[in-house]
Protein backbone atom coordinates (compact mmCIF):
# COMPACT_ATOMS: atom_id res chain seq x y z
CA UNK A 1 0.00 0.00 0.00
CA UNK A 2 1.81 3.12 -1.02
CA UNK A 3 0.46 5.57 1.92
CA UNK A 4 3.22 8.66 2.71
CA UNK A 5 5.29 7.77 4.83
CA UNK A 6 4.42 4.10 5.39
CA UNK A 7 6.90 1.55 5.61
CA UNK A 8 4.67 -0.37 3.16
CA UNK A 9 4.42 -3.84 3.26
CA UNK A 10 6.14 -5.97 5.49
CA UNK A 11 7.01 -9.52 6.61
CA UNK A 12 7.49 -11.25 10.01
CA UNK A 13 10.28 -12.96 10.80
CA UNK A 14 10.78 -16.25 13.88
CA UNK A 15 13.53 -16.72 15.53
CA UNK A 16 14.20 -20.01 17.47
CA UNK A 17 15.57 -20.28 20.35
CA UNK A 18 16.74 -23.60 21.44
CA UNK A 19 19.09 -22.91 24.63
CA UNK A 20 16.38 -23.52 27.73
CA UNK A 21 14.81 -20.14 29.45
CA UNK A 22 14.54 -20.40 33.37
CA UNK A 23 11.87 -17.69 34.13
CA UNK A 24 11.22 -15.59 36.81
CA UNK A 25 8.29 -18.07 38.14
CA UNK A 26 11.02 -20.84 38.10
CA UNK A 27 9.45 -22.80 35.77
CA UNK A 28 12.01 -23.46 32.06
CA UNK A 29 11.65 -23.46 28.84
CA UNK A 30 13.16 -26.06 27.04
CA UNK A 31 12.82 -23.91 23.20
CA UNK A 32 10.96 -20.73 22.25
CA UNK A 33 10.05 -18.78 19.23
CA UNK A 34 9.73 -14.88 18.81
CA UNK A 35 7.97 -13.52 16.02
CA UNK A 36 9.15 -10.06 15.18
CA UNK A 37 9.53 -7.35 12.27
CA UNK A 38 12.33 -4.67 11.29
CA UNK A 39 12.14 -1.77 9.47
CA UNK A 40 14.72 0.27 8.25
CA UNK A 41 18.83 -0.60 7.88
CA UNK A 42 20.85 -1.30 10.29
CA UNK A 43 24.20 0.63 10.16
CA UNK A 44 27.75 -0.74 9.55
CA UNK A 45 28.70 -0.65 13.49
CA UNK A 46 25.31 -1.85 14.33
CA UNK A 47 24.23 1.03 16.43
CA UNK A 48 21.29 2.58 15.22
CA UNK A 49 18.74 0.02 16.63
CA UNK A 50 15.75 0.84 18.21
CA UNK A 51 13.92 -1.70 20.32
CA UNK A 52 9.98 -1.10 20.24
CA UNK A 53 8.09 -2.72 23.58
CA UNK A 54 4.28 -3.14 23.27
CA UNK A 55 1.68 -3.24 25.86
CA UNK A 56 -1.55 -5.35 26.69
CA UNK A 57 -2.93 -6.43 23.60
CA UNK A 58 0.01 -4.95 20.99
CA UNK A 59 2.65 -7.15 18.87
CA UNK A 60 5.26 -7.56 16.68
CA UNK A 61 3.36 -5.64 13.98
CA UNK A 62 3.71 -2.01 14.73
CA UNK A 63 4.06 -0.39 11.17
CA UNK A 64 3.70 -0.88 7.68
CA UNK A 65 1.77 -3.49 6.28
CA UNK A 66 1.16 -7.12 6.06
CA UNK A 67 -0.36 -7.22 2.43
CA UNK A 68 -0.91 -4.22 -0.29
CA UNK A 69 -4.95 -4.04 0.71
CA UNK A 70 -4.39 -4.17 4.43
CA UNK A 71 -6.84 -1.62 5.63
CA UNK A 72 -4.96 -1.12 8.89
CA UNK A 73 -1.55 -0.42 9.43
CA UNK A 74 0.99 -1.49 12.38
CA UNK A 75 -0.61 -0.70 16.00
CA UNK A 76 2.34 2.50 16.19
CA UNK A 77 2.04 3.69 12.14
CA UNK A 78 1.61 6.97 13.49
CA UNK A 79 5.11 6.93 15.72
CA UNK A 80 7.24 4.71 13.11
CA UNK A 81 8.44 4.60 9.45
CA UNK A 82 10.16 6.87 6.73
CA UNK A 83 10.18 10.62 8.08
CA UNK A 84 8.00 10.03 11.21
CA UNK A 85 9.40 10.46 14.99
CA UNK A 86 10.94 7.52 14.78
CA UNK A 87 12.25 7.71 11.16
CA UNK A 88 13.38 4.40 9.56
CA UNK A 89 15.21 6.30 7.21
CA UNK A 90 18.05 7.07 10.18
CA UNK A 91 16.92 3.87 12.66
CA UNK A 92 16.75 0.26 12.52
CA UNK A 93 13.26 -0.65 14.20
CA UNK A 94 12.75 -3.72 15.56
CA UNK A 95 9.05 -4.86 17.22
CA UNK A 96 8.44 -8.31 18.63
CA UNK A 97 5.93 -10.11 19.57
CA UNK A 98 6.30 -10.79 23.63
CA UNK A 99 6.77 -14.25 25.09
CA UNK A 100 3.50 -15.62 25.71
CA UNK A 101 1.85 -13.64 23.28
CA UNK A 102 -0.91 -15.12 20.52
CA UNK A 103 0.49 -13.16 17.16
CA UNK A 104 3.00 -15.95 16.37
CA UNK A 105 5.69 -16.55 19.39
CA UNK A 106 5.43 -19.32 21.65
CA UNK A 107 2.91 -18.42 24.00
CA UNK A 108 -0.33 -20.67 25.34
CA UNK A 109 -1.79 -20.73 22.11
CA UNK A 110 1.39 -22.69 20.26
CA UNK A 111 1.38 -26.30 19.83
CA UNK A 112 3.80 -27.97 22.83
CA UNK A 113 5.60 -30.35 20.76
CA UNK A 114 5.85 -32.73 23.74
CA UNK A 115 2.07 -33.55 23.92
CA UNK A 116 1.23 -32.49 20.71
CA UNK A 117 -1.19 -29.96 21.77
CA UNK A 118 -1.85 -26.29 23.04
CA UNK A 119 0.22 -25.58 25.78
CA UNK A 120 -3.13 -24.22 27.44
CA UNK A 121 -2.97 -23.47 30.82
CA UNK A 122 0.55 -25.44 30.86
CA UNK A 123 2.20 -22.53 30.04
CA UNK A 124 4.24 -20.77 32.38
CA UNK A 125 3.05 -17.37 33.86
CA UNK A 126 5.84 -14.80 32.23
CA UNK A 127 7.50 -11.33 33.75
CA UNK A 128 8.57 -8.06 32.54
CA UNK A 129 11.95 -9.31 33.73
CA UNK A 130 11.47 -12.33 31.38
CA UNK A 131 10.78 -10.52 28.16
CA UNK A 132 13.37 -8.01 28.78
CA UNK A 133 15.84 -11.57 28.68
CA UNK A 134 13.80 -13.13 25.77
CA UNK A 135 14.33 -9.29 23.69
CA UNK A 136 17.94 -9.59 24.91
CA UNK A 137 18.55 -13.00 23.45
CA UNK A 138 17.03 -11.84 20.07
CA UNK A 139 19.21 -8.48 19.97
CA UNK A 140 22.63 -10.91 20.15
CA UNK A 141 20.79 -13.03 17.55
CA UNK A 142 20.56 -10.32 15.28
CA UNK A 143 23.68 -8.43 16.44
CA UNK A 144 22.88 -5.37 18.37
CA UNK A 145 25.09 -5.13 21.33
CA UNK A 146 23.65 -1.83 22.44
CA UNK A 147 20.24 0.34 21.29
CA UNK A 148 20.05 3.22 19.85
CA UNK A 149 16.68 3.46 22.22
CA UNK A 150 14.27 1.37 23.53
CA UNK A 151 10.62 2.51 23.62
CA UNK A 152 7.66 1.51 25.20
CA UNK A 153 4.09 3.13 25.95
CA UNK A 154 1.90 1.41 29.03
CA UNK A 155 3.14 -2.08 29.86
CA UNK A 156 5.97 -0.81 27.04
CA UNK A 157 7.33 1.48 28.98
CA UNK A 158 7.73 -0.60 31.97
CA UNK A 159 9.58 -3.29 29.78
CA UNK A 160 11.70 -0.02 28.98
CA UNK A 161 12.57 0.77 32.44
CA UNK A 162 13.29 -3.06 33.30
CA UNK A 163 15.60 -3.00 30.53
CA UNK A 164 17.57 0.01 31.99
CA UNK A 165 17.53 -1.68 35.00
CA UNK A 166 18.70 -4.80 34.09
CA UNK A 167 20.80 -3.86 30.88
CA UNK A 168 21.93 -0.86 31.65
CA UNK A 169 24.94 -0.66 28.91
CA UNK A 170 22.68 -2.62 26.12
CA UNK A 171 20.80 0.95 25.61
CA UNK A 172 21.80 4.70 25.05
CA UNK A 173 18.46 6.12 25.49
CA UNK A 174 14.66 4.59 27.15
CA UNK A 175 11.79 6.36 26.26
CA UNK A 176 9.06 5.64 29.02
CA UNK A 177 5.39 6.38 27.86
CA UNK A 178 2.43 6.26 29.77
CA UNK A 179 4.09 4.36 31.96
CA UNK A 180 4.69 3.42 36.07
CA UNK A 181 6.99 2.18 38.38
CA UNK A 182 4.52 -0.47 39.56
CA UNK A 183 0.82 -1.23 39.05
CA UNK A 184 -1.61 0.59 42.23
CA UNK A 185 -4.52 -1.25 43.80
CA UNK A 186 -7.00 0.38 41.75
CA UNK A 187 -5.24 -0.77 38.67
CA UNK A 188 -4.17 -4.55 39.81
CA UNK A 189 -8.29 -4.81 40.88
CA UNK A 190 -9.02 -3.88 37.34
CA UNK A 191 -6.69 -6.34 35.86
CA UNK A 192 -8.32 -8.98 38.20
CA UNK A 193 -12.39 -8.06 37.46
CA UNK A 194 -11.20 -8.84 33.72
CA UNK A 195 -9.60 -12.04 34.73
CA UNK A 196 -12.45 -13.56 36.63
CA UNK A 197 -14.29 -12.77 33.35
CA UNK A 198 -12.55 -14.63 31.96
CA UNK A 199 -11.50 -17.37 34.51
CA UNK A 200 -15.22 -18.22 35.20
CA UNK A 201 -16.31 -18.44 31.61
CA UNK A 202 -17.77 -21.90 31.05
CA UNK A 203 -16.29 -21.81 28.03
CA UNK A 204 -12.37 -21.13 29.19
CA UNK A 205 -12.02 -24.90 30.49
CA UNK A 206 -9.72 -24.03 33.22
CA UNK A 207 -7.21 -22.70 30.21
CA UNK A 208 -7.56 -25.80 28.05
CA UNK A 209 -10.54 -24.71 25.86
CA UNK A 210 -8.61 -25.25 22.60
CA UNK A 211 -9.42 -28.83 22.65
CA UNK A 212 -13.11 -28.30 23.28
CA UNK A 213 -13.85 -26.30 20.12
CA UNK A 214 -14.76 -23.14 21.62
CA UNK A 215 -13.23 -19.68 23.15
CA UNK A 216 -14.11 -17.48 26.23
CA UNK A 217 -15.61 -15.39 24.14
CA UNK A 218 -17.74 -13.81 26.87
CA UNK A 219 -15.30 -13.62 29.23
CA UNK A 220 -12.94 -11.82 26.64
CA UNK A 221 -15.50 -9.46 25.67
CA UNK A 222 -15.97 -8.09 29.06
CA UNK A 223 -12.45 -7.83 30.15
CA UNK A 224 -11.83 -6.12 27.11
CA UNK A 225 -14.69 -3.91 27.88
CA UNK A 226 -13.56 -2.93 31.51
CA UNK A 227 -10.16 -2.32 29.73
CA UNK A 228 -11.66 0.17 27.33
CA UNK A 229 -13.28 2.13 29.65
CA UNK A 230 -9.80 2.59 31.95
CA UNK A 231 -8.16 3.45 28.96
CA UNK A 232 -10.24 6.24 27.82
CA UNK A 233 -11.22 9.64 29.83
CA UNK A 234 -14.65 10.76 30.85
CA UNK A 235 -13.96 13.70 28.88
CA UNK A 236 -13.18 11.55 25.94
CA UNK A 237 -15.82 9.12 26.24
CA UNK A 238 -18.43 11.98 27.23
CA UNK A 239 -17.60 13.77 24.04
CA UNK A 240 -16.85 11.03 21.59
CA UNK A 241 -20.82 9.18 22.67
CA UNK A 242 -22.30 11.27 25.14
CA UNK A 243 -25.83 9.90 26.06
CA UNK A 244 -26.54 9.36 22.06
CA UNK A 245 -29.24 7.01 21.44
CA UNK A 246 -28.61 4.58 18.63
CA UNK A 247 -32.35 4.67 17.57
CA UNK A 248 -33.07 8.34 19.27
CA UNK A 249 -35.16 7.20 21.36
CA UNK A 250 -35.51 4.24 25.02
CA UNK A 251 -36.39 1.34 23.76
CA UNK A 252 -36.88 -0.15 27.26
CA UNK A 253 -34.93 -3.48 26.78
CA UNK A 254 -31.48 -4.66 26.90
CA UNK A 255 -30.48 -4.09 23.82
CA UNK A 256 -27.67 -2.23 22.51
CA UNK A 257 -29.33 1.66 22.75
CA UNK A 258 -26.59 3.95 24.09
CA UNK A 259 -23.79 4.52 21.59
CA UNK A 260 -21.28 3.74 24.30
CA UNK A 261 -22.64 0.38 24.76
CA UNK A 262 -22.50 -0.26 20.86
CA UNK A 263 -18.75 0.81 20.92
CA UNK A 264 -17.48 -0.69 24.08
CA UNK A 265 -19.39 -4.13 22.32
CA UNK A 266 -17.82 -3.72 19.32
CA UNK A 267 -14.36 -3.48 20.52
CA UNK A 268 -15.19 -6.32 22.73
CA UNK A 269 -16.19 -8.62 19.86
CA UNK A 270 -13.34 -7.47 17.73
CA UNK A 271 -10.99 -8.18 20.67
CA UNK A 272 -12.70 -11.86 21.64
CA UNK A 273 -12.14 -12.91 17.79
CA UNK A 274 -8.53 -12.49 17.87
CA UNK A 275 -7.18 -12.30 21.24
CA UNK A 276 -5.67 -15.70 23.28
CA UNK A 277 -7.72 -15.81 26.47
CA UNK A 278 -4.69 -17.76 28.22
CA UNK A 279 -2.41 -14.25 26.66
CA UNK A 280 -4.56 -12.43 28.15
CA UNK A 281 -4.00 -13.28 31.41
CA UNK A 282 -0.57 -13.86 31.58
CA UNK A 283 -0.27 -10.06 30.26
CA UNK A 284 -2.49 -8.68 32.90
CA UNK A 285 -0.29 -10.99 35.20
CA UNK A 286 2.82 -9.79 34.02
CA UNK A 287 1.38 -6.20 33.94
CA UNK A 288 0.31 -6.43 37.96
CA UNK A 289 3.79 -8.45 38.98
CA UNK A 290 5.42 -5.51 37.19
CA UNK A 291 7.81 -4.14 40.26
CA UNK A 292 11.14 -3.63 39.42
CA UNK A 293 12.23 -2.57 43.22
CA UNK A 294 10.42 -6.37 44.39
CA UNK A 295 13.94 -8.01 44.63
CA UNK A 296 15.59 -5.12 46.34
CA UNK A 297 16.48 -4.64 49.64
CA UNK A 298 16.20 -0.88 50.10
CA UNK A 299 12.60 -1.63 48.21
CA UNK A 300 12.54 2.20 46.32
CA UNK A 301 12.88 3.30 43.39
CA UNK A 302 15.79 5.50 43.37
CA UNK A 303 18.18 2.73 44.70
CA UNK A 304 16.65 0.32 42.13
CA UNK A 305 17.51 2.58 39.43
CA UNK A 306 21.03 3.22 40.80
CA UNK A 307 22.36 1.25 38.05
CA UNK A 308 20.94 2.38 35.02
CA UNK A 309 22.79 4.58 32.61
CA UNK A 310 20.47 5.49 29.60
CA UNK A 311 19.36 8.81 29.24
CA UNK A 312 15.95 9.23 29.47
CA UNK A 313 12.65 10.80 27.65
CA UNK A 314 9.43 10.09 30.11
CA UNK A 315 6.08 11.19 29.11
CA UNK A 316 2.46 11.37 30.63
CA UNK A 317 -0.57 12.58 29.26
CA UNK A 318 -3.39 14.68 31.64
CA UNK A 319 -6.34 12.77 31.17
CA UNK A 320 -4.57 9.88 31.62
CA UNK A 321 -6.14 8.16 35.05
CA UNK A 322 -5.10 4.30 34.42
CA UNK A 323 -1.21 5.16 34.39
CA UNK A 324 -1.34 8.66 35.87
CA UNK A 325 0.95 11.71 35.22
CA UNK A 326 1.32 11.37 39.02
CA UNK A 327 3.04 7.77 38.70
CA UNK A 328 5.37 9.44 35.49
CA UNK A 329 6.64 11.52 38.06
CA UNK A 330 7.86 8.84 40.28
CA UNK A 331 9.87 7.29 37.89
CA UNK A 332 11.46 11.01 36.84
CA UNK A 333 12.22 11.41 40.73
CA UNK A 334 13.81 8.46 41.05
CA UNK A 335 15.69 9.28 37.72
CA UNK A 336 16.74 12.61 39.48
CA UNK A 337 17.89 11.02 42.33
CA UNK A 338 20.58 9.49 40.60
CA UNK A 339 21.67 12.30 38.67
CA UNK A 340 20.46 10.59 35.15
CA UNK A 341 19.85 12.89 32.10
CA UNK A 342 16.03 13.46 32.07
CA UNK A 343 13.67 15.27 30.20
CA UNK A 344 9.65 14.82 31.02
CA UNK A 345 6.82 16.04 29.24
CA UNK A 346 3.11 16.37 30.49
CA UNK A 347 1.33 16.35 27.35
CA UNK A 348 -2.48 17.80 27.35
CA UNK A 349 -4.42 15.41 25.85
CA UNK A 350 -8.20 14.22 25.79
CA UNK A 351 -7.85 10.44 25.38
CA UNK A 352 -6.60 9.15 28.43
CA UNK A 353 -4.65 6.29 28.31
CA UNK A 354 -5.50 5.77 24.64
CA UNK A 355 -3.32 9.09 24.37
CA UNK A 356 -0.02 7.12 23.62
CA UNK A 357 -0.81 5.64 20.68
CA UNK A 358 -2.76 9.00 19.10
CA UNK A 359 -1.11 11.04 16.67
CA UNK A 360 -0.99 14.59 18.98
CA UNK A 361 1.38 17.77 17.88
CA UNK A 362 3.14 18.28 20.70
CA UNK A 363 3.23 14.25 22.02
CA UNK A 364 4.79 13.66 18.31
CA UNK A 365 6.96 16.82 17.74
CA UNK A 366 9.03 16.12 21.27
CA UNK A 367 9.53 12.32 20.58
CA UNK A 368 10.89 13.61 16.78
CA UNK A 369 13.19 16.05 18.47
CA UNK A 370 14.43 13.91 20.86
CA UNK A 371 14.99 10.73 18.09
CA UNK A 372 16.79 13.53 15.93
CA UNK A 373 19.39 14.06 19.08
CA UNK A 374 19.75 10.41 18.94
CA UNK A 375 20.15 10.17 15.12
CA UNK A 376 22.76 12.82 15.53
CA UNK A 377 24.61 10.39 18.05
CA UNK A 378 24.67 7.46 16.48
CA UNK A 379 25.43 9.36 12.79
CA UNK A 380 28.30 10.80 14.56
CA UNK B 1 30.96 35.17 24.46
CA UNK B 2 30.28 33.29 21.49
CA UNK B 3 30.88 34.57 18.42
CA UNK B 4 27.32 34.76 16.60
CA UNK B 5 24.63 34.19 19.79
CA UNK B 6 24.35 37.49 21.60
CA UNK B 7 24.62 35.55 25.48
CA UNK B 8 22.77 38.20 27.62
CA UNK B 9 24.95 40.10 30.04
CA UNK B 10 23.06 38.70 33.02
CA UNK B 11 23.95 35.14 31.98
CA UNK B 12 27.58 35.61 32.45
CA UNK B 13 27.13 36.70 35.51
CA UNK B 14 25.44 34.07 36.51
CA UNK B 15 27.43 31.78 34.84
CA UNK B 16 30.44 33.34 36.69
CA UNK B 17 29.22 32.12 40.00
CA UNK B 18 28.36 28.61 38.73
CA UNK B 19 31.51 26.45 39.70
CA UNK B 20 32.85 23.82 36.80
CA UNK B 21 30.86 20.70 36.73
CA UNK B 22 28.19 22.02 38.69
CA UNK B 23 24.74 20.28 39.24
CA UNK B 24 22.32 23.11 38.46
CA UNK B 25 18.89 23.56 38.47
CA UNK B 26 16.80 26.07 36.24
CA UNK B 27 13.58 27.24 37.34
CA UNK B 28 11.36 28.86 34.36
CA UNK B 29 14.26 27.75 32.24
CA UNK B 30 12.35 28.71 28.79
CA UNK B 31 13.83 27.62 25.73
CA UNK B 32 16.65 26.51 27.46
CA UNK B 33 19.39 29.54 26.43
CA UNK B 34 21.17 30.18 29.79
CA UNK B 35 21.15 26.20 30.56
CA UNK B 36 22.72 25.47 27.11
CA UNK B 37 24.79 28.52 28.14
CA UNK B 38 25.88 27.03 31.60
CA UNK B 39 26.40 23.40 30.01
CA UNK B 40 28.41 24.51 27.11
CA UNK B 41 31.08 27.00 29.68
CA UNK B 42 30.31 25.69 32.57
CA UNK B 43 30.27 21.69 31.92
CA UNK B 44 27.08 22.13 33.89
CA UNK B 45 24.96 19.13 34.69
CA UNK B 46 21.76 20.73 34.46
CA UNK B 47 18.10 20.56 34.37
CA UNK B 48 15.49 22.80 33.15
CA UNK B 49 11.50 23.22 34.59
CA UNK B 50 9.04 24.83 32.60
CA UNK B 51 5.68 24.42 32.01
CA UNK B 52 5.18 25.46 28.71
CA UNK B 53 4.97 23.09 25.86
CA UNK B 54 7.11 25.02 23.51
CA UNK B 55 10.01 25.40 26.22
CA UNK B 56 9.75 21.78 26.85
CA UNK B 57 10.05 20.87 23.11
CA UNK B 58 12.60 23.89 22.82
CA UNK B 59 15.32 22.34 25.19
CA UNK B 60 14.60 19.02 24.14
CA UNK B 61 15.73 19.94 20.64
CA UNK B 62 18.79 21.69 22.37
CA UNK B 63 19.89 18.38 23.66
CA UNK B 64 19.00 19.52 27.56
CA UNK B 65 16.73 17.96 30.32
CA UNK B 66 13.81 19.66 30.93
CA UNK B 67 11.08 18.80 32.79
CA UNK B 68 7.62 20.03 32.67
CA UNK B 69 6.03 21.37 35.97
CA UNK B 70 4.13 24.25 37.70
CA UNK B 71 6.85 25.97 39.70
CA UNK B 72 4.05 27.64 41.68
CA UNK B 73 3.12 23.47 42.77
CA UNK B 74 6.40 23.46 44.44
CA UNK B 75 9.49 21.29 43.81
CA UNK B 76 8.33 18.31 45.75
CA UNK B 77 9.79 16.34 43.24
CA UNK B 78 13.78 17.48 44.25
CA UNK B 79 15.44 16.26 46.86
CA UNK B 80 16.18 18.34 49.79
CA UNK B 81 20.33 19.15 48.72
CA UNK B 82 20.31 18.07 45.74
CA UNK B 83 21.61 21.00 43.36
CA UNK B 84 24.48 23.27 43.61
CA UNK B 85 22.69 26.20 42.08
CA UNK B 86 19.28 26.72 42.03
CA UNK B 87 18.71 29.63 39.55
CA UNK B 88 15.67 31.72 38.66
CA UNK B 89 16.10 34.16 36.19
CA UNK B 90 13.88 36.35 34.89
CA UNK B 91 11.31 34.52 36.43
CA UNK B 92 10.49 35.87 39.90
CA UNK B 93 8.52 38.76 38.98
CA UNK B 94 5.87 36.02 37.27
CA UNK B 95 5.48 33.95 40.39
CA UNK B 96 2.56 33.58 42.24
CA UNK B 97 3.91 32.32 45.45
CA UNK B 98 7.15 34.13 46.01
CA UNK B 99 8.09 33.54 49.65
CA UNK B 100 7.54 29.23 48.69
CA UNK B 101 9.35 29.17 45.71
CA UNK B 102 12.54 31.10 47.47
CA UNK B 103 12.15 28.94 50.16
CA UNK B 104 11.78 25.64 47.95
CA UNK B 105 15.14 26.86 45.57
CA UNK B 106 17.05 26.76 49.11
CA UNK B 107 15.60 23.32 50.12
CA UNK B 108 16.75 21.40 46.89
CA UNK B 109 19.70 24.15 46.52
CA UNK B 110 22.98 24.57 48.40
CA UNK B 111 22.62 27.71 47.00
CA UNK B 112 20.48 29.90 44.95
CA UNK B 113 21.19 32.71 41.64
CA UNK B 114 18.10 34.86 41.43
CA UNK B 115 17.79 37.78 38.73
CA UNK B 116 15.26 40.02 37.91
CA UNK B 117 14.36 43.30 36.88
CA UNK B 118 14.31 46.15 38.86
CA UNK B 119 11.46 47.94 38.85
CA UNK B 120 12.97 50.70 40.97
CA UNK B 121 15.28 51.44 37.27
CA UNK B 122 15.08 55.65 36.27
CA UNK B 123 13.65 55.01 33.76
CA UNK B 124 10.76 52.98 35.32
CA UNK B 125 10.67 55.83 37.95
CA UNK B 126 10.52 58.34 34.85
CA UNK B 127 7.42 56.47 33.28
CA UNK B 128 5.84 56.08 36.77
CA UNK B 129 5.95 59.70 37.36
CA UNK B 130 4.81 60.69 33.97
CA UNK B 131 1.89 58.91 34.76
CA UNK B 132 2.27 55.59 33.44
CA UNK B 133 3.47 51.53 34.21
CA UNK B 134 6.43 51.63 33.19
CA UNK B 135 7.33 49.88 30.07
CA UNK B 136 11.22 48.77 29.20
CA UNK B 137 13.34 46.35 27.05
CA UNK B 138 13.51 44.45 30.28
CA UNK B 139 9.68 44.64 31.26
CA UNK B 140 8.30 44.67 27.48
CA UNK B 141 4.74 44.63 28.29
CA UNK B 142 1.99 46.69 28.82
CA UNK B 143 -0.11 46.40 31.85
CA UNK B 144 -3.34 45.01 30.23
CA UNK B 145 -0.73 41.73 29.36
CA UNK B 146 1.97 41.55 31.31
CA UNK B 147 2.42 37.54 32.93
CA UNK B 148 5.08 39.78 35.79
CA UNK B 149 2.86 39.75 38.74
CA UNK B 150 5.18 40.46 41.23
CA UNK B 151 7.81 43.35 40.15
CA UNK B 152 10.08 44.55 43.33
CA UNK B 153 13.18 46.74 43.23
CA UNK B 154 16.44 45.74 44.76
CA UNK B 155 15.91 47.13 48.22
CA UNK B 156 12.42 45.31 48.19
CA UNK B 157 14.46 42.44 47.80
CA UNK B 158 17.54 42.70 50.21
CA UNK B 159 14.45 43.73 52.31
CA UNK B 160 12.62 40.56 51.74
CA UNK B 161 16.27 37.97 52.03
CA UNK B 162 16.92 40.19 55.67
CA UNK B 163 13.36 39.05 56.82
CA UNK B 164 13.77 35.66 56.08
CA UNK B 165 17.25 34.77 57.09
CA UNK B 166 18.68 34.59 53.73
CA UNK B 167 22.61 35.87 53.21
CA UNK B 168 23.16 37.64 50.38
CA UNK B 169 26.61 36.45 49.34
CA UNK B 170 26.51 38.35 45.93
CA UNK B 171 24.98 40.92 43.91
CA UNK B 172 25.64 42.28 40.56
CA UNK B 173 23.18 45.39 39.42
CA UNK B 174 23.60 46.09 35.70
CA UNK B 175 22.34 48.42 32.64
CA UNK B 176 22.91 46.98 29.71
CA UNK B 177 26.05 45.56 29.76
CA UNK B 178 27.74 48.00 32.57
CA UNK B 179 27.90 46.58 35.76
CA UNK B 180 26.72 49.54 38.28
CA UNK B 181 28.48 50.52 41.42
CA UNK B 182 26.67 53.44 42.82
CA UNK B 183 22.81 54.13 43.18
CA UNK B 184 21.98 50.57 41.82
CA UNK B 185 18.50 50.59 43.16
CA UNK B 186 18.17 54.03 40.59
CA UNK B 187 20.97 52.85 37.69
CA UNK B 188 20.44 49.65 36.88
CA UNK B 189 17.64 47.45 35.19
CA UNK B 190 18.46 43.89 36.22
CA UNK B 191 20.15 42.48 39.45
CA UNK B 192 21.26 39.26 40.33
CA UNK B 193 21.69 37.51 43.33
CA UNK B 194 23.60 34.30 44.97
CA UNK B 195 21.79 33.73 48.05
CA UNK B 196 22.06 30.83 50.66
CA UNK B 197 20.37 29.15 53.97
CA UNK B 198 21.57 31.74 56.92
Amino acid sequence: MSKPNSIGVVTPQTARFESPLTLKSGATLPFYELVYETYGTLNADNSNAILVCHALSGNHHVAGYHAEHDKRPGWWDNMIGPGKPIDTEHFFVIGVNNLGGCHGSTGPSSINPQTGKPFGASFPVVTVEDWVETQARLADRLGIRQFAAIVGGSLGGMQVLQWSINHPDRLRHALVIAAAPRLTAQNIAFNDVARQAILTDPDFHGGDFYAHGVVPRRGLRIARMLGHITYLSDDAMGEKFGRILRSGAYNFGYEVEFEIESYLRYQGDKFADSFDANTYLLMTKALDYFDPTHHHQHGSLSETLRAARSRFLVISFSTDWRFSPARSREIVKALLDNNLDVSYAEITAAHGHDAFLMEDPQYHYLVRAYMERVAAEVAA
Amino acid sequence: MTNTTTVRHDFETIASWVKPGSRVLDLGCGDGTLLKYLKDSRQAHGYGVDIKDANILACVQKGLNVIQNDLDAGLSGFEADSFDFVILSQTLQAMRHIEQVVAEMLRVGKQAIVAFPNFGYWRHRVQVLQGYMPVSPRLPYQWYDTPNIHLCTVRDFEAFCAQRNIRILERVVMDGERKIGLLPNIRGSVAAYRIERA
